[in-house]
């Protein structure tokens, strides 16, 4: 069958991304050709500013190589303008007579720099501030004359004169408008902003606009510029930066609806339904997006269609700014002015240059402006996105989120403050510097690339924060932030939320019927989504789904932590941390027998055996003959008591019995992630039960429970649940809360993190003033639970693999 | 032991005794091998050892003609043995040979160690 051909009319960021999302999607569906009227491949225009400032060169900002094009057989034209779309005959024709027709059309031509209609505006040294050649004209510029002028103190024209600055050149800012950046800070941020610029040498003209661009003595370039009011100034060079416009002047010669742009709806397909359009030259639902992030949202959406898939819509993105200036950090998002029916949270520290305005409505974060310090600019930019209720936490809200770990980077949690040897993740031993050098290098824009590309962040995650902060620093405003809907993996655009609720509401039993029903792209999933999927399966549907053990990870599939050097580690089960000398001396005799090479004991007050042999292991389980600890899945894990009343003089509660009546109850527990818990049997507390998953604490009147503690990655102090009187009501308490974090959170997330998503009044009124609910939760739990197999003694009932536990022998007798 | 029509060839399981979508290790002279079974029922033989930190890939999970390594995810195409990018590195793959139900192996290329 004979290809489709695809044209594409623009060579830019937008629409390249289109065509590499379609190309994943279906490589082989259309003969796709792109002209573009620049003469050089598609390169990263966001780092101009860079280039200018001479912090990057040009070759390094390229994004496709020609090879690129090659590969993927693109015939690509370069340095030729599209002057007519036929769309009758469904042909394009460039300015140097090559016509080439098409079965769809994407157009993606970008925008145009607003010159101002005044006099002189064509003079040689009057330049616009948008691709290459511009950049290259101010660069050469520099080299030999000394003053320039900026029209516009909007992001790209303060980028353009600090890049200019730095090159030698004395810049004066003209702008329009009362203070810097109107559009994106209140006047206290510019007025900051403003100061620190012009302690970089900068010079600004407020309130004042452009009367005229004078030609020099010579008459062969510009000269001078003229005020409204008379003054005039030197300029050898001026930058009009007062804004863009979308391009649309082709669409519009072709009878494509534009108004502001090209209007497209949410399948980003213009009026003419073989005709697509994306990036700053589409106006979708009345917005044109001037930045990165919108931008890629759109081309992925449009490839999907392009791709004939017909699933994704595009909704409209929310942007945030911050200007890429080195040294200069400034942050802004959502409507930062406020109106009415607004509350403002302000933090003022005019001296310390330190500014942050919040703006709230309705108990949602709705505005951010920020000058100074934009640590936290990550976390209150995905408040605002998710329309999360801020209610609980706006006391603190001000203070930041401090979503980085508490360990792992020097004690550093702001990223602009460390030096390029400073080390970021330090599981991976990646410092800032390498971060900064990929993102740059390889054309990286967001958090997924980065951990692919540098392993920044992809093993504990607690760095996260940190290098979302170094891509923003990077990349300013088109830092591209994780999307509002996180898909599962590469394998679906689900999200966690949709896939769980389609197999409850279609009571999907396997995993089969999960990625056949939700058109998953892979035959049998990736090592990210079949785990999860497990997970949901049998967590939705106990004693019905299907458990699959090839779709677990390996510890939960060998009932054994795995090491570095592929032996095994067996903790087995002491229930609330108590033991026997009976089952001292077994696991004596079994660490002998086997050669164990280390035994410790661990945090959760349990024995660990490491360096077992996998082929040992049904054998030491037995021998050991103690339940599977569990240490090694996603699952019940410990719970750790103290001694309590029983022994202890300060004891109010028995809390070691207690603790081994939770542990039996939950034994065979799989979840999200693992779970921990400790009593304690006076709030002395020696069982550190602040910190767990579920801690209790023994009170002379009964026992108080806290919930979604952490001691790991980040220390989190757990939080009040409620004050319960009997044992069986901490069992239920506890076991309701637990079974709502299992039907509920996200596979991998710790109860902490599921905590900050729901928010504690939900899980409260859910599990502490529905009563019936937490019954009915509880007995869910229950259910789930009841007859759970031991993996270490019921192979079958538990779907433990035994001949993994065989390695095949070659048996030759002797060598040919 | 040695017959001259399979000379070339060693028997190594039954196909059925891999798992579907996962692996079995051989203990043979270049080392521990790792045989892989996926939902097509194509059979992969690839050295235990992940280029990356040396992580035993048979332990690892199966998806298309991948697997993750346990240790630091790399995944690993099983048919050349070589990681996907962005990571970079090749462990050694090995020839196979299935017939009527029967995994074999090259004798050789399993006898001799850093082949």
């Amino acid at each position: 069958m004979k290809k489709q051909k695809l044209v594409m009319i623009g060579n830019g960021m937008a629409g390249v991304r289109t065509i590499e999302e379609l190309l994943k999607l279906d490589p082989e569906l259309y003969d796709i050709t792109i002209f573009g009227a620049e003469p050089y491949p598609n390169y990263n225009r966001i780092l101009l500013s860079p280039v200018l400032a001479g912090e990057q060169t040009l070759e390094q900002i390229v994004l496709n190589e020609l090879d690129w094009y090659k590969d993927n057989h693109i015939h690509l034209h370069l340095g030729k303008k599209i002057t007519k779309i036929d769309r009758k005959e469904r042909t394009v024709t460039a300015d140097d007579g090559t016509i080439e027709s098409y079965d769809r059309l994407l157009i993606a031509t970008g925008s145009l720099p607003f010159i101002l209609p005044i006099p002189g505006n064509d003079l040689p040294g009057v330049i616009a501030y948008r691709d290459i050649k511009d950049t290259n004209e101010m660069i050469e510029v520099a080299t030999k004359y000394k003053n320039a002028v900026v029209i516009g103190g909007g992001l790209l024209g303060l980028e353009a004169a600090n890049g200019l600055a730095l090159r030698g050149m004395s810049v004066t800012v003209i702008h329009l408008a009362d203070w810097l950046m109107e559009r994106q800070l209140d006047k206290t941020a510019a007025d900051l902003l403003q100061k620190s610029l012009e302690e970089k040498g900068l010079r600004f003209l407020l309130k004042t606009s452009t009367e005229a661009i004078l030609p020099n003595a010579a008459g062969d370039r510009v000269g001078s510029i003229r005020f409204k009011g008379g003054l005039e100034i030197p300029a050898d060079l001026v930058v009009m930066a007062a804004g863009i416009k979308p391009n649309t002047a082709l669409a519009e010669s072709a009878g494509l609806h534009c108004n502001r742009g090209i209007v497209v709806n949410d399948t980003l397909q213009t009026f003419d339904p073989r005709v697509y359009a994306v990036g700053e030259c589409a106006s979708h639902r009345g917005t044109a997006y001037g930045l990165v992030a919108p931008l890629f949202e759109q081309a992925k959406v449009c490839a999907n269609h392009l791709a004939e898939l017909g699933i994704g819509r595009y909704e409209g993105s929310v942007t945030s700014t911050k200007l890429k200036v080195t040294g200069i950090d400034l942050f802004s998002a959502g409507n930062f002015m406020g109106g009415e029916g607004t509350e403002e949270i302000t933090l003022a520290d005019p001296i310390g240059g330190v500014y942050k305005k919040l703006v709230l409505k309705d108990d949602r974060l709705i505005g951010a402006c920020m000058f100074g310090d934009t640590a936290d600019s990550t976390w209150y930019f995905k408040l605002m996105r998710d329309e999360q209720s801020v209610a609980e936490i706006r006391d603190s809200l001000m203070f930041g989120e401090s979503n980085i770990g508490d360990v792992g980077h020097q004690g550093h949690n702001k990223a602009a403050g460390m030096t390029d040897e400073d080390e970021i993740c330090g599981c991976n031993g990646v410092s800032k510097g390498a971060i900064v050098k990929a993102i740059r290098e390889q054309g990286l824009f967001t958090l997924d690339e980065v951990k692919k590309c540098t392993k920044a962040s992809s093993s504990c995650g607690s760095c996260t924060g940190l290098v979302e902060q170094v891509l923003m620093n990077v990349l300013g405003t088109d830092y591209s932030a994780t999307p509002k809907k996180k898909s599962i993996c590469g394998c679906s655009d689900l999200s966690h939320d949709e896939i769980r609720s389609a197999i409850r509401s279609d009571h999907l039993i396997s995993q089969e019927q999960v990625r056949e029903k939700l058109d998953w792209r892979t035959p049998n999933g990736c090592a990210t989504c079949r785990p999860a999927l497990n997970y949901y399966l049998i967590s939705t549907w106990p004693h019905e789904a299907i458990d699959d053990p090839q779709s677990r990870f390996i510890n939960e599939r060998a009932h054994a932590n795995i090491q570095k050097d592929g032996t095994y580690s067996v903790v087995p089960r002491m229930f609330g941390g108590l033991t026997t000398p009976s089952e001292l001396r077994r696991i004596a005799d079994v660490a002998e027998k086997y050669n164990v090479p280390t035994v410790k004991v661990t945090g959760g007050q349990r024995i660990d055996l490491l360096g077992i042999k996998k082929d040992d292991l049904p054998a030491v389980w037995k021998e050991l003959d103690m339940p599977s600890g569990h240490a090694y899945g996603k699952s019940i894990r410990t719970v750790k008591t103290c001694v309590g009343d029983e022994h202890c003089r300060f004891g109010t509660q028995s809390s070691m019995k207690m603790g081994v009546e939770l542990e039996r109850m939950l034994f065979g527990m799989y979840a999200p992630h693992k779970v921990k818990l400790a009593v304690s049997g006076c709030p002395r507390n020696c069982a550190e039960a602040g910190i767990k998953d579920v801690g209790i604490i023994g009170v002379d009147s009964g026992w108080e429970i806290y919930i979604a503690g952490n001691g790991g990655i980040k220390t989190e102090v757990a939080e009040f649940l409620c004050k319960v009187k009997s044992d069986e009501e901490v069992r239920e308490y506890s076991g309701a809360f637990l079974q709502l974090y299992r039907e509920e959170a996200w596979y991998l997330d710790r109860t902490v993190h599921y905590l900050a998503r729901v928010g504690m009044e939900y899980i409260k009124q859910k599990v502490v003033d529905d009563a019936e609910n937490r019954k009915a939760l509880y007995e869910r739990l229950l259910f789930d639970l009841k007859d759970a197999p031991d993996p270490w003694k019921d192979f079958e009932r538990a779907g433990v693999d035994i001949r993994q536990f065989k390695t095949i022998p070659i048996v030759e007798a002797g060598n040919v | 032991m040695s017959n001259s029509q399979t000379s070339q060839w060693q028997k190594i399981a039954a196909v059925e005794d891999i798992p579907v979508l996962g692996a079995r290790v051989i203990q043979a002279p270049a080392g521990k091998i790792a045989i892989f079974r996926n939902t097509e029922d194509e059979v992969f033989a690839v050295l235990d050892e992940c280029p990356h930190k040396g992580g035993p890939l048979s332990q690892g999970i199966v998806h298309g003609k991948s697997v993750t390594c346990p240790l630091h995810s790399w995944n690993i195409d099983l048919t050349t043995g070589c990681a996907a990018a962005p990571d970079e590195g090749c462990s050694k793959s090995f020839a196979v040979k299935v017939e009527s139900g029967v995994v074999w192996l090259n004798r050789k290329e399993i006898q001799t160690s850093h082949g």
